[in-house]
């Protein structure tokens, strides 16, 4: 029964990459771009690669969601657009 | 162009998802990537003989670490060099010109002593608490990383990030007051360093490089265990690389290379 859940999965990770596109506001982009790392995290866990789920979690979701924010509190907030 | 752009992804996608219908089912034994599977058509593959014997020749039952760390360590050697090289051209864009600029200015205009920053008593104390426990689960994915889902490098961003919460709870400076530029930028190099330093030890022993088994001349231990050793000792290098560069990237990126004030 996981494919249910994968396919949950992957519709969710549609819906956020375009809310992360379609944002204004860079500052919630980026926090929604950790929403999908970890997604993608959930992804890999149930496709049975821990390892890779667990790097997944680290790094996506934590510490590059720190890098994004970092910088840009230090740039812009704003798109130009 | 915006629309334009938007058919033109469109395509591609689809073009994506027609390439995707021809890959083999997940778990399928005919696949490329289980040949030699007793059920399977293809000739003997590299991966079974992994699944076979890594346990037996190295009693790591992770058998991603064992592969990641012994079979395949050359790869992971030059990952973390990537790695290292991230940290340093960040450190080359933005620390370098920067903090020689900022130190010039800083003779002749800018005040020796920055004002305090304003304090959050909550913030603080939740701080205090999460960081023992982060740091101490950091070691604990290190060395458990031959037994359970983990190893050098997720560790590594463990307790960087540890260091990064005490950077945004407290303050920038305060932090690096503790754990000094000087101290942290070193290890960037040293955890490589350790790595390749363990693979030509083993070469002047008389193996080949990497190759763990020439450690038994110095540490007598049956050949699995030395084996099991190695793989933590690499793991050590790869985690001192990855903490330090991970909290060396965000100093200079939320300071803009100067280091004096975070979030």
């Amino acid at each position: 029964m996981t494919w249910i859940l994968e396919a949950f999965l992957l519709l969710f990770i549609i819906g956020v990459a375009i809310a992360a596109l379609e944002s204004k506001c860079l500052l919630t982009s980026s926090i929604i771009l950790g929403a999908y790392s970890f997604m993608m995290c959930l992804i890999y866990a149930a496709l049975g690669a821990v390892d890779v789920a667990f790097t997944e979690a680290a790094v996506g979701a934590g510490a590059g969601t720190v890098f994004f924010l970092a910088t840009i509190l230090r740039t812009d907030r704003k798109t130009s657009r | 162009m915006k629309r334009l752009a938007l058919v033109m992804s469109i395509l591609l996608g689809l073009l994506l998802l027609k390439g995707t219908a021809d890959f083999p089912q997940f778990g399928d034994p005919n696949s490329p990537a289980s040949a030699g599977h007793p059920n399977s058509s293809e000739d003997s593959h590299v991966s079974v003989r992994y699944i076979t014997e890594a346990y037996g020749e190295t009693h790591v039952p992770n058998l991603v670490s064992a592969i990641l760390a012994d079979y395949r360590n050359f790869d992971t050697m030059f990952e973390t060099t990537v790695v290292f090289t991230a940290g340093t051209a960040i450190f080359l864009i933005l620390r370098l010109p920067l903090g020689v600029l900022a130190r010039r200015r800083s003779k002749a205009e800018m005040p020796r002593t920055l004002p305090p920053l304003a304090r959050d008593p909550i913030l603080e104390m939740a701080c205090r608490v999460l960081f023992p426990p982060i740091q101490l689960f950091g070691l604990y994915v290190l060395t458990h990383g031959h037994y359970s889902p983990g190893g050098g490098f997720q560790a590594g961003v463990i307790l960087g990030a540890s260091f990064i919460l005490l950077a945004i709870g407290f303050d920038l400076r305060g932090t690096l007051s503790r754990l000094p530029e000087s101290v942290y930028n070193p290890f960037t190099a040293l955890g490589v360093a350790f790595y390749i330093g363990i693979g030509l030890l083993c070469l002047v022993l008389g193996g080949n490089f990497l190759d763990y088994e020439a450690l038994r001349q110095v540490v007598p231990l049956s050949s699995q265990e030395i084996r099991s050793q190695g793989i933590l000792l690499v793991e050590c290098g790869v985690t001192v690389t990855v903490g330090s560069v991970i909290f060396a990237i965000y100093t200079n990126l939320v300071s803009r290379g100067l280091h004096r004030e975070g979030l």
